[in-house]
């Protein structure tokens, strides 16, 4: 078990998401960085869709009550262990007592903690996910607070994997460059509006969440701002409404919308815009589904490169905290 | 071939099929609100689910579209296009289920706060509203936006009267509501635009329900007026 002393500013419970119910309208949740979330889990020799902690911009802080093994990816924060400063992409084994706690943010806006047998929620609809929009699934359909106490699943029968040295990937420094791929109705923009695309900078606004991000910045022209037929929303979809602003739909997006669509993210930079945080910057490169298939292809190599599949030794878990304390 | 979606079909084919992103392909119908392409929709999603195929995700019928989610790591977009080459000349007829879903609701006073406002939209008395809302047996065309939030139409020209220009912050659960030609139950309480002219009882979606889904795409709903007085029975906390 897990004691929340301190939640942080918004750590959710998340799963790999919700899939199998958009046709009931119930959106997919799930983190804003899998891949990160993927990492998180590995690293600890969980199957990647485990249940972990999406931990948002200020960190929790987390009392161990049981014999632990755990891991952090994705955002970097000053992380300690007992007071001891610990590395995120490696796995740790805290014991009874143990404390972890997230310090200042050096870098990216989400980090993943993940638990050896998956934090343990009731599943909702197949899922532990929590969908902070609908108040649904994870711990209550809500954010933690501090005095939460989270179960542990049954350990995994797969052993920890032992990483390889900086297994993280890059993340984004005040803003990023994410690729999409355009939508079939170019026409619904103005003359060249796609092609002056990759030059403009938009600012993740302060109203964005995991639903979407409202992106400050210039207003794409619409040549008929006339409502579209509702259909399905991917994330990652770039929607427009008429006022010209886009949004970038994440995790807890709705499962349709009826907005002028420019494009969607590929799935390999998906991660990289769940890294961004309010104020950062973010800019567009259309790009085909050739150049995203290989973009993902290279994205899975590096992290099975940093993360080998499990069963090459369970002696990759670092000595850090008062393991055994309880026994 | 098949037959054309529509009569006004022009020489284009009549559907097309198309990535959204990397991780996800739509196969497209012409897009209009017509109960004749909504159920070229229902039928191609029933096809493809039919198939059961690896690595797909979510099959998400909407109005003229399905689209279908694939795992992009394991999944074969390939293949899941083939599938929809394969389900998109799925005949029509037949595939609707055969399903009418009545809804009883309590027209006017505090769960249908805008009925007056619909009445004077569509220059006749509140109890006309009603009267047009009750008598025209719905579609559903999609689920989407919340829970379990079915997309009916058509409402009566008459009374279809726009959703207002500022969307309430609370809409409550089980208010029924219009938006020009579409009209709908809100399953829970949240942020809505839609004109309010009644409430329900009726629970639209329940997570623990299997189907959670009260109805979906193809069904057919009725609205039955319940006289004022008459306890809600069920009714949500």
């Amino acid at each position: 078990m897990i004691r929340v002393a301190d939640a942080g500013l918004l750590t959710t419970v998340q799963d790999a998401g919700r899939w199998g119910c958009q046709h009931l309208g119930v959106p997919v949740a799930g983190p804003m960085d899998p891949l990160s979330h993927r990492t998180a889990n590995l690293l600890v020799g969980n199957p990647a869709d485990r249940a972990a902690l999406e931990v948002t911009l200020v960190g929790p802080d987390l009392e161990f009550l049981d014999d632990t093994v755990f891991a952090v990816a994705g955002a970097r924060f000053d992380l300690r262990l007992d007071g001891k400063p610990m590395r995120s992409g490696v796995a740790a084994r805290a014991g009874w007592g143990s404390r972890l706690r997230f310090g200042r943010r050096t870098a990216g806006a989400r980090a993943y903690v993940a638990v050896r047998g998956g934090v343990d929620v009731p599943l909702r609809l197949g899922s532990r996910s929590t969908d902070l929009a609908s108040r649904f699934g994870g711990l209550g359909g809500r954010p933690l607070r501090s005095g939460d106490r989270l179960d542990v699943g049954p350990a995994v029968a797969a052993p920890v994997p032992r990483p390889r040295p900086d297994p993280a990937f890059p993340l984004p420094a005040g803003g990023a460059r994410v690729r999409f791929m355009p939508g079939a109705d170019p026409e619904r923009f103005e003359d060249g509006e796609l092609e002056r695309l990759a030059e403009y900078r938009f600012t993740v606004g302060p109203d964005s969440n995991r639903m979407g991000y409202r992106l400050q910045g210039p207003a794409i022209g619409l040549a008929d701002p006339a409502p579209v037929l509702s259909s399905a929303t991917p994330p990652g979809t770039i929607q427009v409404p008429p006022a010209g602003h886009p949004i970038l739909l994440m995790a807890d997006r709705q499962t349709t919308g009826g907005y002028a669509v420019l494009g969607t993210v590929i799935t390999a930079d998906l991660g990289v815009a769940g890294q961004l945080a309010p104020g950062d910057w973010i800019a567009f490169d259309a790009c085909g589904q050739r150049e995203a298939a290989a973009a993902l292809a290279e994205s899975e190599r590096r992290l099975t490169a940093s993360v080998p599949s499990a069963g090459r030794g369970a002696a990759g878990v670092a000595g850090a905290g008062r393991a055994g304390a309880a026994r | 071939m098949v037959g054309a979606v529509s009569g006004g079909a022009g020489p284009a084919r009549e559907w097309r099929i198309r990535f959204v992103g990397d991780a996800a392909v739509a196969l497209e119908f012409e897009p209009r609100i017509d109960p004749r392409v909504n159920a070229r929709v229902v039928a191609a999603a029933a096809r493809v689910a039919a198939g059961r195929h690896a690595g797909v995700r979510d099959i998400v019928p909407s109005y003229h579209a399905v689209t279908v989610y694939f795992d992009p790591v394991r999944g074969d977009a390939g293949r899941v296009r083939a599938a929809l080459e394969e389900a998109a000349p799925a005949p029509a007829e037949g595939a609707d289920a055969s399903r009418e879903v009545v809804i009883p609701v309590r027209y006017g006073g505090a769960g249908g706060p805008d009925l007056e406002e619909v009445a004077a939209f569509a220059g006749c008395p509140a109890g006309e509203v009603v009267r047009r809302h009750a008598a025209t047996v719905y579609r559903v065309y999609m689920v989407g936006y919340l829970h379990g939030f079915a997309y009916l139409g058509a409402v009566d020209p008459r009374i279809a009267m726009p959703r207002r220009p500022t969307p309430r912050l609370a809409v409550p659960a089980g208010s029924v509501g219009i938006a020009g030609g579409q009209t709908g139950v809100y399953p829970t309480a949240a942020p809505g635009g839609w004109r309010l002219i009644g409430r329900t009882a009726v629970r639209m979606f329940d997570a623990e329900r299997d189907p959670p889904g009260l109805v979906g795409p193809g069904d057919r709903v009725r609205f039955e007026p319940m006289p004022a007085g008459v306890p809600t029975a069920g009714a949500r906390a």
